[in-house]
This record gives structure tokens, sequence and C-alpha cells, in this order.
């Protein structure tokens, strides 16, 4: 229309306060427009906040894996290059930077929750963390002893301090604070803000760069995490052989005159007598799975910070040294899960349509107010506490149950041979159709109620049997009933998973209910989020399938 | 942080015995346990004489234990812990201990000396398992059958090889839907000995051999994962046999008066307690060891056997364990640690678990779903 | 066209029933045999008696009824005799239905025989999926009145003998804490999450049943979503969402949960009953003077207020009955009564929760009778309205 009115000779049409007629309409659609968005906008903020947002967390879980270059930083590194394939474990750099991490780890206990994460993809992981955790603070004890019996002032947290500020006015390294103010955050998801008290020299740092790494980190875990003083506490063994590994990589103390530069240059001369420490024998003494070259390949196959192995896992795969490989098949569950649960949704569905495509008839050939009626015994069960539907359908099923015992009464069935209808595939079937069958009722009688019964009869009078009036005239108008319930059937068994866990035993179990275990019992919640990834994007095709068959606001409820 | 200092100090007085200002500690409290007589046997015989002590206190029950570790997991990533005090499974208490989401315990600053003086450390003993468990009971799971279902002319049941012995004792078995212990005692009654058991476990062989075993009952077993399952397939008569926790079959047999009964060989033991988590508020800390302190005391710990038949974890509790508080009758020969009950036990390993039970469940639950 | 039909045609009918009925009684017995032949007899015999002889319906139908309770009661005490009565007010019934013609009262007079047949035998199937979907919640209400511990029907209960019955599992609804609690939360839960749902479904609905609405279908998608997402997926990914924002435990974290679920319901219904408004009546309002405010409130709230309605009543029970969710976002402050009942199924065990159940069918019929009493009112407003 608006086309138009450009194209008249005589110029725009004008509105009744003369703007051109085109304009006006084109501000009075938008302001129609706005009032729309702006009635919708707080319950779509509301819908993103609260339900959208936390489903998209979850999913990003799936591929999350910072924890372990969160709390193996330097190991991470320093395993870059070593060659799994090689047949030699890793350099002895590895176990030095292993120590450096593990230590910090155990003091702030996240070492078992890096193992509980590895020993997804490699068994026995979780207790070599374990224990280390527990022995890791005795590595280098011969060393450190050798240095606190030399000079005492080693066990002195006050000239420990003094040590690593660089005394009164001396340069701060604030970036090294707040570098490992960001190692600690990342480790233990803390944000370690805060002021410590503390900030180390520049100078110091540049000579003593490990020392003043560990110390820092020590201090920081000091204040913030056990709320202490840090120059009122001792510091670590990780950071007396922090300071050992220091002076024995030639750091310069002659030419340092800082606080402490005597007791430096005498622990210099006699640490140069002492052998090396030897990290990878400590490790291995700690436990000897550490020379398990099938360890390492895990912890360097799983460094990056973001892994597709949950995924892998979640189709019955696993990470190799050359890309995804099958699982062993006695460890192959997810697929014949997947498989399962979309074949038992498929018969569910299917006897939904069975059950409901009679009853939808009825009703919509029945006068209303009968229909209304009858329309009740069908909302009854959809009103009614799900738990009490799925334990009734056990009472009813078991093998002393309701249907057993009345056939048994019956004499249809001998006592001794009770049918077994329930732990099973039968009892998921029976049970959720039962559940489901409201959602395929009630689209296909809002369908249905809208054809007119007069097509049926001109068919009639035409010379159609019933049948034939049924099937050519009447079925076919009531497909798009069966494709509303059937779609919406088929996505809500699909997620299904209080009723499997009480009817299905174990052959009748749904995908879900693995997700459930895995979220609640085994705590691995990145496979449980790949598993509900997979899961969510089969349901999320139907639903734009059913979106462009039926288009989604053409759901009825009653 | 003189506050803080303060508070310490309170606590610390407050763990010694003395009393101290109402208001240093929270005024309500939420416990974790598992529900069902269990946690009815924890408020009778803990938290409602701890309640008449301290006017005022509310006690929030939740039932969550099954849950906890997850649960606490994500409180503690939020940094939100809603719960005060917390009963676990002692596997689960160590890994919540390792994972610092748990308190670490001192048994002899934090828990009462047995009334003769012993220190809690030596009254609890062995059962003191990782830094942050404080032991309540010891439980077994083990298996209760139908007496009337019993063929004729053959003996009860007695042996847990008797479990999987489909041609004398013809029936439906009902078995926890997980590998731990089950697959113990399928190899225990394949020929393995029982020390050798873990070890045999630990390899691909032994693991196959366990679920080969299992393969022979299969088609004969329900298998439950709520505790409630069993003795309402006993009660039912769904099934012949079912391993369950001792109290449960205790409460089957002599409150509900099923005719069902006990078959004690090769139980497992296992051990629940409390934890408190790890970097709570001060008052609310400070009220949790207080309640820890007085609930796990010798006469506390005896108290709850007149509800439950597990047995107490104390060493001292043992000779107080009186009757039952409604039936009347002796606790003592019902409980998995008596004399006569415990001569055949089988002693839960939980390092191995902790390392194997994502492996071996893997293998299980595919084993399960063919 | 109701006519008496001839006892040739109406008493080997009823005696096929019968032969039927006979059947099952015979099994149960241990004489199939002896059963089909007595009960065929015995029925077929019925029909010619009372069509031929003795035509008072009134009092043959009650003889019927009465004499097969006395038989019953003879043959199986006293759950035979109501299984006795049962089949006796069947009988009766049935045969002066088929003998006076009524069966075709309701059918266009130039039906065939064989379709009054094919009538009939889908309206018994149809029955039949009508009893498959009731009868579940049928059998789980005596059982709450069991006085035994475990979902069983004893002896006792099948005997109809009065010391297998008891109030017991009610008395403890209503004395335990813990039910009363959960009970409580629940009540307070449920209408909060609902008032969320259908204020800000029903503003959005109006939105959308606007003409011009861009991006109609992605948001009709997104505000539909938490009906579709599996809700272990939806309760795995709150529990951690709102662990983090501190919502997790507390009961704003429940409410707003299952306000989420309840929106599809709320935006389904309500954007339905807007399709049918007259949107010149707004127009009208508004050309009166009207402000949209005193429109909204009015004019249109008035007309689509069934609609709200029923879509408030589906976000109520979808709150009321959700037990996931909550399960993963709730603690033990906010636990509701479904938590309770699932509790109740895996930790100990006891009617109770059928009791309960039995306690919330009740309401849900009473729910559902309200839900039709206002569709017919609103069926009456629709009609009156212009257009």
């Amino acid at each position: 229309m608006s086309d138009t009115t450009e194209t008249t000779e005589s110029g725009p049409v004008l509105s009744a306060d003369g703007t051109p007629l085109k304009r006006s309409l084109r501000r009075a659609l938008r302001a129609q427009k706005m009032r729309a968005l702006a009635l919708i906008a707080p319950l779509l903020i509301f819908v993103l906040v609260t339900f959208i947002a936390p489903i998209a967390d979850m999913l990003f879980r799936s591929v999350e894996n910072q924890i372990v270059s969160n709390t193996l930083p330097r190991t991470v590194v320093a395993l870059q290059d070593w060659d799994a394939d090689s047949g030699e474990l890793p350099s002895p750099e590895v176990y030095e930077a292993l120590y450096d991490d593990m230590f910090l780890a155990a003091e702030a206990k996240e070492h078992t929750r890096l193992g509980t994460r590895l020993n997804y993809e490699q068994t026995g992981i979780s207790s070599l963390f374990r224990s280390t955790g527990r022995g890791v603070d005795d590595i280098g004890e011969d060393h450190v002893d050798a240095l606190e019996d030399l000079d005492e002032a080693w066990e002195d947290e006050a000239f420990w301090y003094t040590l690593m500020t660089g005394g009164e006015g001396a340069e701060p390294n604030t970036a090294l604070l707040e570098e490992q103010r960001r190692r600690l955050a990342d480790l233990t998801s803390d944000s370690f803000a805060g002021e410590i008290g503390f900030v180390p020299g520049q100078a110091i740092s540049e000579l003593l760069p490990q020392t003043a790494r560990a110390y820092t980190a020590f201090a920081l875990f000091t204040v913030i995490a056990d709320e202490d003083v840090v120059a009122e506490e001792e510091p670590w063994e990780a950071v007396k052989v922090a300071l050992i590994q220091d002076l024995k990589a030639g750091a310069d103390v002659a030419g340092y005159d800082g606080p402490g530069a005597a007791e430096l240059v005498a622990a210099q001369q006699m640490v140069a007598d002492l052998p090396p420490i030897d990290f990878k024998a400590a490790f291995l003494a700690e436990d000897e799975d550490w020379g398990a070259i099938e360890n390492w390949k895990t912890i360097q196959v799983y460094s990056p910070e973001f892994t597709s192995g949950y995924f892998l896992n979640a189709v019955d795969m696993q990470k190799g040294p050359d890309g995804p490989e099958a699982r062993p098949e006695n460890q192959q569950i997810y697929i014949m899960l997947f498989q399962r649960t979309l074949f038992m949704s498929l018969v569910i569905m299917g006897s939904c349509i069975l059950l409901g495509y009679p009853i939808a008839y009825l009703l919509s050939n029945l006068p209303v107010r009968t229909a209304n009626l009858l329309m009740i015994l069908v909302l009854l069960p959809f009103w009614t506490s799900l738990l009490v539907r799925t334990s009734a359908w056990k009472v009813m099923l078991q093998q002393q149950g309701v249907i057993n015992d009345t056939l048994v009464w019956l004499g249809i069935v001998d006592d001794a041979s009770r049918l077994v209808m329930i732990n099973n595939q039968f009892g998921t079937i029976v049970a959720m159709t039962h559940i489901l069958l409201p959602f395929m009722i009630l689209p296909m009688y809002s369908v249905m109620s809208t054809i007119p019964p007069s097509y049926v009869r001109a068919a009639r009078s035409l010379g159609a049997t019933n049948w034939t009036a049924f099937w050519r005239v009447y079925f076919p108008q009531s497909v798009p009933g069966i494709g509303a319930g059937s779609i919406l059937v088929f996505i809500l068994a699909i997620g299904y998973y209080i009723t499997p866990e009480i009817v299905g035993g174990t052959t009748g179990t749904f995908i879900s209910n693995r997700i459930a275990y895995h979220i609640s019992s085994s705590l691995n919640w990145g496979l449980a989020a790949a598993l509900g990834s997979i899961l969510l994007a089969a349901v999320l095709i139907l639903y734009w399938a059913y979106d462009k068959i039926v288009g989604i606001d053409n759901v009825k409820l009653g | 942080m003189k506050l803080t200092k303060t508070l310490m100090a309170t606590t610390a007085l407050t763990v010694a015995g003395v009393s101290v200002q109402a208001q240093d500690m929270a005024d309500s409290m939420t416990l974790v346990s598992w529900g069902g007589a269990y946690q009815k046997s924890q408020v009778n015989a803990y938290a409602a004489p701890y309640q008449a002590m301290h006017e005022g206190l509310e006690i929030v029950w939740d039932e969550s234990s099954a849950e906890a570790v997850a649960k606490l997991r994500a409180m503690d990533e939020a940094g939100n812990v809603t719960w005060d005090v917390v009963d676990v499974v002692a596997a689960d208490a160590l890994r919540l201990c390792d994972e610092g989401l748990a308190m670490e315990i001192d048994p002899d600053e934090h828990l009462a000396p047995a009334p003769d003086g012993t220190s809690a450390e030596d009254d609890f003993g062995d059962l003191l398992v990782g830094d942050c468990f404080i032991p309540q009971i010891v439980y077994s799971t083990t298996f209760g059958y139908r007496t009337d279902m019993v063929p004729d002319g053959v003996e009860p049941p007695n042996d847990i090889c008797d479990v999987f012995d489909l041609e004398t004792y013809p029936g439906k078995r009902s078995l926890e839907k997980r590998p731990i212990n089950n697959m113990e005692w399928a190899l225990l009654c394949d020929g393995v000995a029982k020390d050798e058991v873990y070890d045999v476990l630990a390899t691909e062989e032994g693991q196959q051999q366990a679920l080969d075993k299992l393969d022979t009952i299969k088609d004969d077993v329900i298998w439950w994962s709520a505790g409630a399952d069993t003795p309402q397939l006993l009660a039912d008569g769904e099934v012949f046999m079912g391993s369950t926790y001792n109290g449960r079959l205790f409460s089957v047999i002599e409150e509900q008066d099923q005719p069902v009964a006990m078959m004690w060989d090769a139980q497992v033991f296992d051990l629940d307690g409390w934890i408190i988590p790890a970097n709570l508020p001060e008052d609310r800390l400070a009220r949790a060891l207080d309640f820890i302190y007085f609930a796990t005391d010798t006469q506390r710990l005896a108290d709850q056997a007149k509800w439950i038949s597990y047995g107490p974890a104390r060493k001292s509790s043992a000779p107080l364990v009186g009757q039952h508080a409604d039936l009347g009758i002796d606790m003592a020969p019902h409980m998995p640690t008596d004399p006569e009950n415990a001569k055949n036990t089988f002693l839960y390993n939980y390092e191995f678990w902790a390392d194997y039970r994502d492996d071996i469940d893997a293998k299980f639950q595919a084993w399960l779903a063919q | 066209m109701i006519q008496p039909k001839p006892v040739s045609f109406v008493a080997p009918v009823v005696g096929a029933a019968g032969a039927f009925a006979g059947l099952l009684v015979g099994t149960a017995q241990g004489v199939p045999l002896l059963g089909v032949v007595a009960g065929a007899a015995l029925t077929a015999a019925l029909a010619f008696l009372w069509l031929e002889v003795f035509r008072k319906e009134r009092i043959a139908r009650w003889i019927t009824f009465l004499g097969f309770g006395v038989a019953g009661f003879a043959i199986g005490g006293l759950m035979g005799g109501v299984i006795g009565l049962a089949f006796g007010w069947l009988f009766g019934w049935f045969i002066f239905w088929l003998g006076e013609g009524r069966y075709r009262a309701k059918l266009p007079p130039y039906t065939t025989p064989l379709q009054v047949f094919y009538h009939f035998l889908f309206r018994v199937i149809c029955g039949l999926i009508f009893f498959f979907l009731i009868t579940p919640i049928v059998v789980v209400m005596p059982l709450s009145f069991n006085a035994e511990d475990f979902f069983t029907f004893t002896p006792e209960m099948l005997r109809l003998d009065p010391a297998g019955y008891s109030l017991k599992h009610y008395r403890d609804f209503f004395t335990n804490d813990d039910w009363q609690q959960a009970m409580w939360n629940s009540i307070s839960i449920a209408p909060v999450a609902t008032l969320l749902s259908v204020s800000f479904g029903t503003l959005a609905a109006i939105g959308l049943s606007s003409e011009h609405v861009p991006f109609r279908r992605p948001i009709m998608a997104i505000l539909i979503s938490p009906m579709i997402v599996p809700l272990i997926i939806s309760a795995a990914g709150m529990y951690f969402f709102y662990s983090r924002l501190g919502l997790q435990g507390t009961y704003w974290g429940v409410v707003l949960a299952h306000a989420a679920l309840g929106i599809p319901f709320v935006i389904i219904t309500v954007t339905a009953t807007l399709v049918g408004f007259d949107r010149s009546l707004t127009r009208a309002a508004a050309n009166m003077g009207a402000n949209p405010v005193t429109t909204f409130f009015r004019v249109q709230m008035p007309l689509i207020l069934p609609g709200v309605i029923s879509g408030g009543l589906f976000a109520f029970i979808t709150s009321f009955d959700e037990v996931v969710v909550v399960l993963f976002v709730g603690s033990a402050g906010q636990k509701t009564l479904p938590w309770q009942m699932f509790t109740g199924l895996r930790e100990q065990i006891s009617p109770t929760i059928l009791a309960v159940a039995t306690i919330l069918v009740t309401i849900s019929i009473l729910l559902l009778t309200t839900v039709e009493l206002l569709r017919r009112r609103s069926e009456r407003l629709r009609g009156m309205s212009p257009g």
C-alpha cells in the first residue's frame, strides 16, 4: 500500500498531521513492534537467566579441562617436548617441575581432585596422586636438613621474610606477586585478592628466581588461605628446596649485598658439596607408578585447556596416542544406551499413537459435554504425581503384583511361572506409555475436533465404505495431530529419568539414568555434560522439526 | 583479625568442654543424614537430647547423604556451604577429606574421652580412617532370605556361595547395582582366597572372572539402588534372598515381623560417621564441634543402638548397648560385630575402590546393560 | 429407532457374555469348562425369563442384582459377594439394554447391524484404554489404607477383612513433621512460582500475539524450551549455575527454577486463547478513551482469563509435582512433597506416600472440575462476545 502512494503523481499522501503517510505508518509500526518487544522482554530475560544460561554453563563443562594445566602448570609446559612413543620416561626437569607443582597443590589440597579427574582416563592415578601428596614434603629432606644444620637462620621465619623482601625500601617485584596470585587463583578457584603484607624484592627475585617464586606462593597461601602472618611462619620445605636448586644452578650470590648475603654465600658453598637432588628417584621411591609411561602419557594427552576427551568417551572412544580410538569392548556402553533410548522412545511413541488415536477420535466425535467429562479421565493421570503413577505400576507389574495375582487367580497363569513384567524394557514401556499418553491425546484431540464431520458423511453418501471413508478422508486430515503428539511424546520420552530408574531394572534404563549417575555418584561431571550435550542436540533437532512441521505455537494442552 | 582470634579461642574453649555463652554459637544447624529409620535413631539418640540441653536451637535435617560428595563439591565451588554436620560413609569421608572439602579432626581435641579416661583416639582405634572422619557406627552389607521360600528338605542358606547356587536355592536374588561387594563375593565363591581378592580384582582377568561368576546368576537378579528396595522385595516375596544393610533386615524381621532371616556369612563391614565441612564460619563451626563432642561420646553412641541394630564405633560403648526402645529385645545379638555373627567377615578396601571405581564400574555397567 | 428385539437375538448374545463371565469364575474355581456352560446357560435363561415371562424391568433387575450377589457370597465369601453384585447389575442392565433395543437410541436409523457391532466394538476398545489409564491410579488408593508398611495387597485386604485396613498412613501424614513441613514447603513454593510464570508469561503472550513481532519464532522457541529440554539436563545446569549465584539451596532458587519450568504452559495456553481474541475490542476501548492499562484489565483480561487460569494451573502442577529439579536445586529447607515422596520410596518403606497420593488425586479431581466449569463459563462468554 505504501509503495503505491509513492508512485502516485500528486506526490506522497499525507497523514492528518502533515507527515507523509508512509513515514507515519512506519513509525506506528515501529512503535507497535517496540511495545510488543517490551512486553516480551521481561520474560525473555527471565528465561535466559534462569534457564538458558545454566544449561549453557553446564554444557561448557563437557570440553573444559583447565584443571590439569591449573594444577600442574610447570609440569605441563615441561612435558610438551617429551615424546611418549620414545619408550623413555620424561627428563629430570619434568620431575622437578612436578615437585614444584605438586607441593603447592598438596598444600591447597587440590592434587587429589586432579587425581580423580585423571583417574577417569587411567586407573590408578587417583591413589598415585593421593599417596604422593602425603609424601611430597619429604622430598629433598636431607638437603633441607643439611641447610638447616648449617645455619639456624634457615629455620627463622623473620630472617626469611627479610631475605625475600630485600629489606626496607628495596625495589618491589609486584609482577611476580601478581603472577603467583594468578597461579593460586587458577589452582584453587578462589580469587586470592587482598593485601598480604609481603612483596618480593626485585633484586632477590632476579638472583634466586625459583626461591622467590616459591616463597611468594607460600606467602599468599599463608595470609589468604590460612589467615596467618607471613613474617611469623616458617616457609615450606618447597621454598628451601627451591633455594638449594637456585644455589646449585650457580646463582651469583657473591655479587649480592642485600640482607642475608653472608648466609647465602655460606649456603652455596655447602650446597656445592652435596649431590644434586634427584627428584626422579624421589618420586619413584614415593610411588613406583611415577615410572609408568602410561601415567605420563595420560597427563600429556589431557594437558590442553580444552579436551574432546569427554565427548569421545560419550561415544565409546578414547584418546590414544594416534588420535581417537575405540574403547575396549567390555567398556562400551554409551552408544548402546543411546540406541536403546531411541528405540524405546520410538516404541513408546508408537504405542501412544495406537492407544491415543481411538481415544482422541472418540472424544472429538462425542457431544462436547460428554467429551469434557471423559477428558477428565485423560487428564487425571496427567495431574497425578509422576512418582505415584510409577510406584503404582510397580505394584501392578511385579511378580507378586496385581496383574500376576489376577492372572493366577483366574488360572490363566500358573503360580510357579508368574510373568516377569518389571525391571525390564517391558516395564519401562508400559509405565511410560501410560505416563505420556495424555501428551499424545491432547494435541490429537485439538486437531481432530476441527475436522468437519461433513466430509466423511459426503464420502459415505458417495458410496465409500466405512473403512475407505475413514482411511481416505478422515485419517489424512488427522495426520497433523499425530505428528504433533508423536514429536511431543518422543521428545519427552527421550529425556526421562525417574520412571526408568524405578521400573527399568538393567535393560530398561535410559541414557538419562547414566547422566544422573555421573552427576551424583561418580562425579564425572564432564562426561555427564558431554552425554547431556549429545542428548540435547538430538532433542533440539526434533524440536526444530516439530517447529517446521506443526509450528511451536500450535501445541494445545486441553 | 582480632575478632577472628577471639572466636577461635572461644572455639577452643568450647571443645575443651568449658561452658560458653550461647550467642557465640549459631542457633540453627543443618544436619545431613540418610533419612528413614537410621535418621530417626540419630534424632532420638543425639539431636533430641542435644536440643533439650540447648533451648532455642533449631535443627534442620537434610536427607542428602547419598549425594553428599556431589553437593558439597558444588557448594564449595560456589563458596556457599549450607551444611554444618554431614553423615557419610567412610569412603565418601576419605574422598571429601582428600578434596579439602571436609575439616580435619583431631580426635583428642575435638572428641570426648571414654568415661574411664581412655583417649578418644584409642577408644575409636582403627576405625578413625582418614583425617576428617568421625566414626559413628559399624554396619554391614549382608544377605537376608525368605524363610518360607527355602525348598523342602534343604538347609536354609548359611554360606555366601549359596547366593550363587541356583540349583539348591532357586529363586530371585537382589543385589546392589554397583560393582562394590558383588565383585568380591563373586571371586570368593569362585575359589579365590579371602586375602587375595583385591589382588585378583586388580587384574583384567580377575575382573572378568568376577563378572563371569556373576553372569551365572544374572538372569535371576533384581538390581537395587536404594536402601529400601531389598526389604520391600523380600516383604513382597519378589526375591528369595537379597543383600542390604543389616539394620534394614533387622527392621524387616523384628519390627515388621516378616518371614525373613539373616545370613551373616561374608558380611562386608563398613563405617558410617560424621564430617564437618571445611571453612565454616566461626559461629557455625563452634556449634558443629559442640554437637559432635556431645553426639559421639560413649553413652550417646550406645544409645543409638536402642533404635537401630548398628554397632557403636567406640569400644567403650559396646558394654552399654541395651535393649530395643520399643520392642524390648536385647540388641547385642543383632549387632554385626557380635562374635556369633562375625565368624566370617570381609573387610572393604577403601584404597582399592578409590582407584578402581571408575574403571570397574564402566565394565560392570557395560556388562549389566548387555 | 428404539424397538424391542426378539429374544432369539438377545438370549444368545447375553449367553455369550455369560459364557465369558462363567469362564472367569470357573477358572478361579478350577472348573473352567463347567463355568462356561453354566454361565452361558444361566444368563441365556435369565434373558428368556425376564423378556418373555416376567417383563417388569425394575423388579427383574433388582432380583438379578441381589441374586448374583448372594450366589457370589456363597461361592467366594465377601469378595465374591461384591463381584457377584457387580455381575448381577451388569447382566440385569445388559438384558434390558439389548432387549428393549436401547442400544440403537443414539445411532442413525440407517446403520446396518454390522456397523452397530463395529460401533460398540470401538466403544469397548476405548473403554479398555480408559481402563488402562485409570487402573493404576485406582489401584493405589486401597493400598493407602493398608494396615501393613508395605506396598502389597495382604490376604486380609483381599478378604475385605477390616483388620487389614487402617487409617494409620493418613494419621502419619497429618502428624509427621517431615510430611507437614514438606506440604507447607510445597504450598509456599508452588503459588509463588506460578504467580511469576503467569504474570511474566501473560505479558509475553500478549506481546507475542501482536501482529508485528520481530524474531517471533526464535523467541517462541526459547520460551518453550524449558518444556523440551530433558529435565535431568535442566536440573544439572541449574544446580551448578545457581550454586555459583548462591541461589542453590534457597527458597528463591527453587521458586525461580520452577517458574522457568512453568512458563511454557502459560505461554501455550494464553497464546491459544489470544488466537480467538477479537482485536477490535481493544481498539474500540481505545477509541472510547480508555488507556492501555484500563483496556488490559477491563477488556482483555476478563476474556483471556480462562486461558490464564488454565495455564496457571498447569504451571502450578508442574511445580507441585516436580521432583528432579528440586532434588538438585533445593536443600533441606525446601523439601517439597514430591521430594519427601521420593525419599519415601528410596529410604523408608511407607504407604504414607500412597495416602498422600490419594489426597492429591482427590484435589486433582476438584481442580479438574474447576477447570471444566471455567471452560464452560468461558464458552458462554465467548458466545456472547461479538465476532
